[in-house]
C-alpha cells in the first residue's frame, strides 16, 4: 500500500460540493471532538468554517503548547546547486531559464556553512536542483561530510532519490528529508511538469515512503499553494501527513505551507491562498493531526509571521538566502529560487520570538 | 507522628528531600528555570541532551540550574537502545553527571515508550556504572525486569507526555508500586497540582512534572503549587489514611442482623 491509494480514492472526490454542503454545526461537532476524522478535516477547511476562526484560534493555540511548549525551532535553508533539468513552469530555477548556473565546491560549501553557524543556526536544510549528472552521489555524500562538522541536524531537499541513495546519504550524516508534492492534483501536476523526471508524479509522491523507509528520523510534505485549488490541495498534504504518522511510527512528520511567489520567467501564480486561508490551513492541519510540526519559511513577510508563532507554528527558517552562495559568496544579485520577504537577520528573528513569549530553539537533536 | 523533615528519597548516593522532579523543556524562556528551581523547591531536574549546545556559551540551559540540583540528562529523541546508550555516554562525557533518564520512543504520534528497548539501554548503562531511571510504559514484568537489570527507579507515565490526563494509568500504576523494590517516580501527563497529590497519595515515591509547568503562564508560582500537593500528597501517604470506602461505616447492611 501507498499514499497513491487515497489519493485515487479523492481523485473523483467533489470537493467543492462538499466544502458548500458544509453547515455551522458541522463545523462546531468537529471543533467539539478529540480525533478528527477525514470529514472533520474537510468541515474546518471549508468556507464556512471562516465564522470559527477565532475559536480554532484558540484551540489550536491549547493544544501546540501542550505538545510543542512555548518554543520555535530554527533552521535555515542553504542552496548548493542551481543546475536543474526540470521544466517546472512556476520555478526560477527551470532549465530552460537562461542564467549562469552555480554549483558550489566543498570549500565553498564550507565557506557558508561558516557564515550560517556563527548566525548560531544548528539546523541546517540542503537544496540542489534536480541534476544528478552535476550533482552526483559522490558529492553530495561529501557535501553533508562537510556540513557536518558545523550543524547538529542535517536535512536535504534535493531531488527525489530511490531508498538505496537515501540510506546512503543518511549513513554520511543527514537526518532529514524534505520532499514536496508541490500539487496533489494530478492533472495539473501534468500541466505544471510537462516534461524531465519530475512528470513522473506516482515516484514523487512515494519519496517520503522511501526517506521513511531509509531510516530518515523526519520528514517534512507540503503542497505548493498557488498551483491546486487551495482547500482540497491542504486537505491531501495533511491525509499524506496523517498516512506517513500511521505508516512510520517512528518517524517525526511535518508540514509546511509554501505559498508560491512569481519568480523570473515563470507562470503566475493561480488560486491563490489568502492571509486568512492560510491561518485556516495552519489550524485545520493542527487540530486534524495535534502533533504534527508546522514549518513557516522566510517567503511569508516579518508582520505575517509574528502573528503566526501563536497559531500553532513550530519551526521558522531564519536568516534565510535563497540563491547559490547567499551567505557568504556572492552580492545579493544572483538568481533566488524564491524571493525572501522576511529578510531580518537570525538574530532579529529570535529577538521577535522572545518578544512574543515564546524560547527560540536552535538546536533539536544531534548526530549521535 | 511521622517527620517529613526526615522522609527523604535515595537515588544513587543522592539523598532527595523534594518529591518534585523538573523539566527544563518547553519553556517560554530559560531565563523561568531558575527562579522554578527556587520556588518549587526541586531537586532533581531533567534536560534533554539533544538540546545541550555547548557551543552556546552563556545561553547554554546547563548554566541555568544551579549546582545544588541535580541533573537528570535524558534520552529524548532515541528510537532505539543504541542510540540511547550513545546519548548517556556522550552526556557523561559533556560532564552531565552519572543520573541518565532513558526515554526511547518510537512511537512518535502518542510519544509512547518502547519497553523493550528501554530495558535493553537500562541494562548496558547499569553495567556501566549510571544510575538508570528508565521512562516505562507501566507493565508490572518489564518494571521487575528493569529491576533485574539494573535501575535504581522506575518510571512509569501517567498519561501520555504532555497530555495533562493525569493517572490514566492508575491501576497498572498501583500494581507497580506495591511490587517494587525500587522507587516508583510517576513520569508525564500529571497535568494539575491534584494529580500530583493523588499519585503521592498513592504511595509514588516522587513525580516528575514538566508540561504543567512549563507552558503555565507563571511557571514559577505553577512550581510552587506542585511542590505543595506532591508534599501534601506524601504527607498522606506517610499518615496511611484509610481508603475511601463506597458505604458509609455506621451501616452494615448485609451483616448487621448477625449483632442483633
Amino acid at each position: 500500500m501507498s499514499f497513491m491509494k487515497f489519493v485515487n480514492r479523492y481523485e473523483s472526490f467533489d470537493f467543492d460540493g462538499y466544502f458548500k454542503s458544509v453547515t455551522t454545526a458541522d463545523i462546531q461537532n468537529s471543533l467539539n471532538r478529540n480525533r478528527l476524522e477525514p470529514h472533520d478535516l474537510l468541515n474546518l477547511l471549508s468556507g464556512q468554517a471562516l465564522s470559527f476562526l477565532e475559536e480554532m484560534a484558540r484551540k489550536a493555540k491549547g493544544i501546540t503548547h501542550q505538545y510543542f511548549g512555548r518554543t520555535i525551532g530554527l533552521y535555515a535553508p542553504m542552496y548548493i546547486s542551481d543546475y536543474c533539468s526540470n521544466h517546472c513552469t512556476y520555478c526560477g530555477f527551470n532549465a530552460a531559464m537562461d542564467f549562469k548556473r552555480t554549483r558550489l565546491s566543498l570549500a565553498e560549501i564550507e565557506q557558508e556553512a561558516k557564515a550560517i553557524s556563527d548566525a548560531g543556526i544548528r539546523h541546517i536544510l540542503i537544496l540542489t536542483g534536480e541534476a544528478p549528472a552535476k550533482t552526483p552521489m559522490p558529492y553530495l555524500e561529501k557535501a553533508v561530510g562537510v556540513l557536518k562538522k558545523y550543524f547538529s541536524s542535517i536535512a536535504l531537499e534535493m531531488f527525489p532519490m530511490d531508498e538505496e541513495m537515501y540510506r546512503v546519504l543518511k549513513k554520511a550524516g543527514a537526518d532529514s528529508l524534505t520532499v514536496y508534492q508541490e500539487v496533489y492534483d494530478q492533472r495539473i501536476y501534468k500541466e505544471v511538469h510537462p516534461k524531465g523526471k519530475k512528470s513522473d508524479y506516482h515516484y514523487r509522491l512515494l519519496t517520503p515512503e522511501r526517506g521513511a523507509r531509509a531510516g530518515f528520523r523526519a520528514v517534512n510534505i507540503g503542497t505548493l499553494f498557488g498551483l491546486g485549488e487551495p482547500m482540497s490541495e491542504a486537505f491531501m498534504a495533511c491525509l499524506h501527513a496523517r498516512y506517513l504518522e500511521q505508516e512510520f511510527q517512528d518517524v517525526e512528520v511535518s508540514l509546511s505551507l509554501p505559498r508560491m511567489t512569481k519568480a523570473r520567467g515563470g507562470i503566475e501564480p493561480k488560486n491563490i491562498l489568502t492571509d486568512m486561508g492560510f491561518v485556516q490551513v495552519m489550524l485545520a492541519w493542527r487540530l486534524f493531526m495535534p502533533r504534527i510540526g508546522i514549518n513557516i519559511s522566510t517567503r511569508e513577510s516579518a508582520f505575517f509571521r509574528d502573528k503566526l508563532i501563536h497559531l500553532g507554528a513550530t519551526r521558522y527558517s531564519a536568516g534565510s538566502k535563497t540563491d547559490v552562495g547567499g551567505y557568504a559568496l556572492k552580492p545579493n544579485d544572483a538568481t533566488a529560487q524564491f524571493e525572501v520577504t522576511d529578510t531580518r537577520s537570525v538574530k532579529e528573528i529570535s529577538d521577535m520570538i522572545r518578544q512574543s513569549g515564546y524560547q527560540p530553539v536552535f538546536k533539536d537533536w544531534d548526530n549521535f | 507522628m511521622s517527620n517529613i523533615k526526615k522522609d527523604t528519597l535515595c537515588l544513587g548516593d543522592i539523598e532527595f528531600t523534594s518529591r518534585l522532579f523538573t523539566g527544563t523543556g518547553k519553556f517560554a524562556s530559560r531565563e523561568f528555570i531558575t527562579p522554578m528551581l527556587q520556588a518549587s523547591g526541586s531537586q532533581m531536574i531533567t534536560v534533554a541532551l539533544r538540546r545541550v549546545d555547548p557551543g552556546e556559551g552563556k545561553g547554554n540551559i546547563l548554566n541555568y540550574i544551579p549546582d545544588s540540583v541535580t541533573l537528570l540528562p535524558n534520552t529524548s529523541g532515541a528510537r532505539t537502545a543504541g542510540e540511547a546508550v550513545r546519548i548517556a555516554r556522550i552526556a557523561r562525557e559533556a560532564g552531565c553527571g552519572k543520573f541518565i533518564k532513558i526515554e526511547v520512543i518510537t512511537d512518535m504520534k502518542y510519544l509512547l515508550p518502547d519497553n523493550h528497548e528501554t530495558v535493553k539501554a537500562t541494562q548496558i548503562l547499569a553495567q556501566e556504572g549510571f544510575i538508570v531511571l528508565p521512562y516505562m510504559m507501566p507493565d508490572i514484568t518489564v518494571a521487575r525486569q528493569l529491576y533485574d537489570a539494573g535501575a535504581a527507579a522506575v518510571m512509569p507515565l501517567g498519561s501520555p507526555i504532555g497530555t495533562n490526563r493525569g493517572l490514566e494509568m492508575k491501576a497498572m500504576i498501583r500494581m507497580i508500586i506495591e511490587a517494587s523494590r525500587i522507587p516508583v517516580v510517576v513520569d508525564a501527563g500529571i497535568g494539575r497540582p491534584s494529580q500530583a497529590a493523588e499519585a503521592m497519595e498513592m504511595g509514588a515515591d516522587a513525580v516528575l512534572v514538566n508540561t504543567a509547568i512549563a507552558t503555565s503562564d507563571d511557571p514559577v508560582l505553577a512550581g510552587k503549587a506542585f511542590s505543595y500537593a506532591v508534599k501534601a500528597g506524601r504527607m498522606a501517604w506517610l499518615s496511611n489514611m484509610a481508603d475511601k470506602k463506597v458505604y458509609a461505616d455506621a451501616s452494615s447492611p448485609l451483616t448487621g442482623f448477625l449483632r442483633k
